[in-house]
């Protein structure tokens, strides 16, 4: 069991938690991820490692409530326990010998952009952050990405933050004004980093997506994770799950994401109605 | 008097139509009376041949004296002095292969049922069994185990009974391995496995679930924490694709992810979050042990047409003669002689249908059977809405690409030493699927066993 240390909503649909878990804060590395299940009966799922702390031996994970195990997961407290937790899954990010990097995040996406942007500026190399998030409410993590990032830039789709727009315009605009980035390190919703990879082929800028597909053991046994890459099967949770963006075959990572999308659907609403009862006994 | 009667004593069942809608045990166990029935046909030859045919050596004859005599406390003992997991053995080992092919009964009948006994001993023991295993007296040696399936909880049980502490190190957040995650329950219920390891616990052996060595921790980290020696039993879990077009449509499933759905994480049982495809019309790809559990359990999920895909004849099917027969009863189609050349999908990448050609056999190749070749033009199409590709599965690279000195042939297989078990490097031996590339589960225990040996040999010679 894993006690939960700290438990902390960043907007109404994102929640973080600091996590007792020894071992992987141990290793952890930017990049990596653990799989949690909740309880006897719940899924297995990844999330990225957004943050650790080798000598509490603490481990940071941010999720969005977007189906029932993270409902689930949201309903614990401070002092709770997750039932299993397990990792650090998965390659480290590779950030060495690059020289000017931009870091951009998408919504949820960000909690896993803040440890990339934070492992470069801890290591020296200059860093751009760009965020996108849907409106000024969803905005997370500003004060934190801003303390590692030589500039950051905040988008909003509905421009409600009074910087209305997407995060490839903004990228566009620093790379024409002549940023100079030798890697763009995109992670988000899936159009999101399809539009960027798109976007830094044109300047045949290096680009590193992060992948987070639905899997089970984390470890090379389901093959749930496959993707296509550059016209060959890998495995995100052993071969990534960091992969060149110029290389990843978006549509089809998105379908396979769908797979039980239903399914999602109908229990999320289903708990949002069994919670909806127990409030209305309570 | 033996009895003579050259039938085995047949295995109550449930019915075919029934339990193809269920998850319950397929086989139902012999009754008292129909074990005393069945032991009586053993002759007690001297030269015991079908001991010779068992990987672990079991006392054949004399478990089933002990049975003839009534003494079923005394028949669990004798199969339990070489055999830790026998429940398990009783019920998913190739017998026919192995201890019953050799079986003098055999030459003018059927041989005797020897799986059958052993598993009725079994759980005979598990429900009036009285003996408690007991932790021996530790003699202050820390060995770990990797992988807690069938050859990891064997060579854990081994080294236990001679005072080793153990620890066993799994990845997934049960122990059990292919027994968990992979058999089915109708095959091997869980709540078996499950006691079979509590046993082990009470022996002492420490279970360390969501541990992914490699990963968490490396071998070099376990011996610096007093580690003496490593065995590794991490079976051969990377699952095998066929590279055809289509394989990355949604509704194509590994027969890893498929069963381990099912089977770890319960998703045939409706309070389980764990979701999955609940399939109409299904092809499960290939001809081995797990093609028959995979395209089982699509039935049990509510599949309406259930075919298993082979490119060779049933002669060459490497999945056990029982278990092609259940599959056949339950209402499997086999379609032979078939080869899939691509998956296709609608729209939304949704599977719909599989393209197979017709194949035709020709010379024997280098495995002895004879060769598929290709009917040309053949090609046609099967509407499907799951593909779950069950050809085969190689070793899982993880411990092998973290740690240093640890070398594995082209298959992917580590290499080790015929006599000890051990791998190139020292202190750390291995066998089971990891060793031999996906086998059996005796074979496994097999190897869990002579690797105890060894490291205790090691470890006594340091």
């Amino acid at each position: 069991m894993f006690r939960i240390v700290e438990k902390k909503a960043l907007n109404p649909s994102m929640t973080k938690m600091v996590v007792e878990a020894p071992f992987v804060a141990h290793k952890a590395q930017a990049g990596q991820f653990i799989i949690l299940r909740v309880n006897e009966h719940g899924e297995r799922i990844p999330l990225t490692v957004a943050d650790y702390d080798r000598e509490k031996g603490t481990v940071t994970i941010i999720f969005q409530k977007v189906g029932k195990t993270t409902m689930l997961l949201d309903q614990l407290n401070e002092n709770d326990a997750i039932l299993d937790f397990i990792g650090p899954l998965g390659k480290a990010s590779e950030l060495e010998g690059y020289h000017k990097v931009a870091v951009i995040g998408g919504g949820a996406g960000c909690a896993i952009a803040y440890p990339q942007a934070k492992a470069l500026h801890q290591m020296g190399i200059p860093v751009d952050v760009i965020a996108g998030f849907r409106n000024i409410d969803l905005v997370i993590l500003e004060e934190e990405m801003n303390q590692v990032s030589n500039n950051l830039t905040v988008m909003t789709d509905d421009g409600s933050n009074g910087n209305k727009g997407f995060v490839t315009d903004a990228l566009r605009k620093n790379i024409e004004a002549g940023a100079g980035y030798d890697l763009v390190i995109a992670i988000g919703p899936i159009p999101m980093m399809k539009a960027v990879s798109q976007l830094t082929k044109e300047y045949n800028i290096k680009t590193i997506v992060s992948m987070n597909p639905i899997m089970i053991d984390g470890t090379g046994m389901c093959g749930g994770c496959r993707l296509t890459v550059g016209g060959k099967t890998k495995f995100a949770c052993v071969d990534g799950p960091d992969f060149d963006g110029h290389e990843v075959g978006f549509d089809e990572a998105m379908e396979r994401l769908r797979t039980y999308k239903k399914d999602e659907e109908r229990e999320t609403r289903e708990e949002n109605c069994r919670l909806m009862r127990g409030a209305e006994h309570a | 008097m033996p009895n003579m009667t050259p039938n085995k004593t047949p295995m109550p069942e449930q019915p075919a139509e029934v339990r193809n809608k269920n998850f319950e045990e397929v086989t139902l166990g012999y009754t008292d009376e129909m074990a005393l029935n069945e032991a009586q046909r053993c002759l007690h030859c001297k030269n015991q041949p079908c001991v010779s045919g068992c990987p672990v050596s079991v006392p054949i004859p004399e478990f089933i004296r002990h049975i003839v005599d009534g003494d079923m406390e005394g028949a669990y003992q004798t199969i339990k002095s070489t055999n830790s997991l026998p429940a398990i053995c009783g019920r998913v080992c190739p017998q026919e292969t192995q201890c019953e092919s050799k079986c003098v009964r055999g030459i003018k009948g059927e041989p005797v049922g020897i799986g059958r006994l052993e598993r009725y001993v079994a759980d005979w023991f598990m429900e009036h069994g009285t003996a408690k295993d007991e932790k021996p007296q530790s003699n202050g040696h820390k060995v770990a185990v990797l992988g807690s399936g069938p050859s990891g909880l064997t060579c854990a049980g081994d080294l236990a009974k001679l005072g080793y502490e153990v620890t066993v190190f799994e990845a997934l957040h049960s122990a059990g391995g292919v027994l968990m995650y992979g058999i089915p329950e109708f095959r091997l219920p869980k709540k078996i496995v499950q006691k079979e390891i509590d046993q082990l616990k009470q022996m002492g052996v420490t279970i360390d679930t969501n541990m992914v060595i490699g990963k968490v921790l490396s071998v070099d980290e376990l011996f610096d924490m007093g580690y003496e020696a490593l065995y590794i039993g991490t079976g051969a879990g990377l699952p095998s694709f066929m590279n055809i077009p289509g394989e990355a449509l949604v509704g194509v499933y590994s027969a890893n992810e498929f069963l381990t759905r099912i089977n770890l994480m319960k998703a045939y049982l409706e309070d389980y979050d764990t979701p999955i495809i609940h399939p109409r019309r299904v092809a499960v790809i290939g001809g081995g042990n797990v093609a028959m559990d995979a395209a089982r359990c699509a039935k049990r999920l509510g599949a309406e047409e259930v075919s298993i895909i082979y490119r060779r004849s049933e002669e060459e099917m490497p999945a056990r003669k029982e278990e092609i027969h259940h599959a056949k009863a339950e209402g499997i189609t086999f379609r032979l002689l078939n080869n899939p050349v691509a998956i296709h999908g609608d729209d939304q990448g949704k599977v719909n249908q599989i393209e197979c050609v017709e194949m035709e056999l020709g010379e024997p190749d280098a495995s002895g059977r004879r060769r598929p070749i290709e009917k040309e033009g053949s090609n046609f199409l099967l509407d499907v809405d799951c593909v779950v590709v069950a050809i085969g599965n190689s070793p899982n690279p993880l411990i092998r690409s973290t740690t240093h000195g640890i070398e594995a042939n082209k298959r992917g297989c580590l290499i080790v030493d015929d006599n000890t078990l051990q791998t190139t490097r020292e202190g750390v031996y291995a066998g089971g699927d990891a060793v031999t590339g996906a086998a059996t589960v005796i074979l496994a225990m097999g190897a869990g066993k002579h690797a105890a040996r060894s490291i205790d040999e090691y470890i006594r010679s340091k």
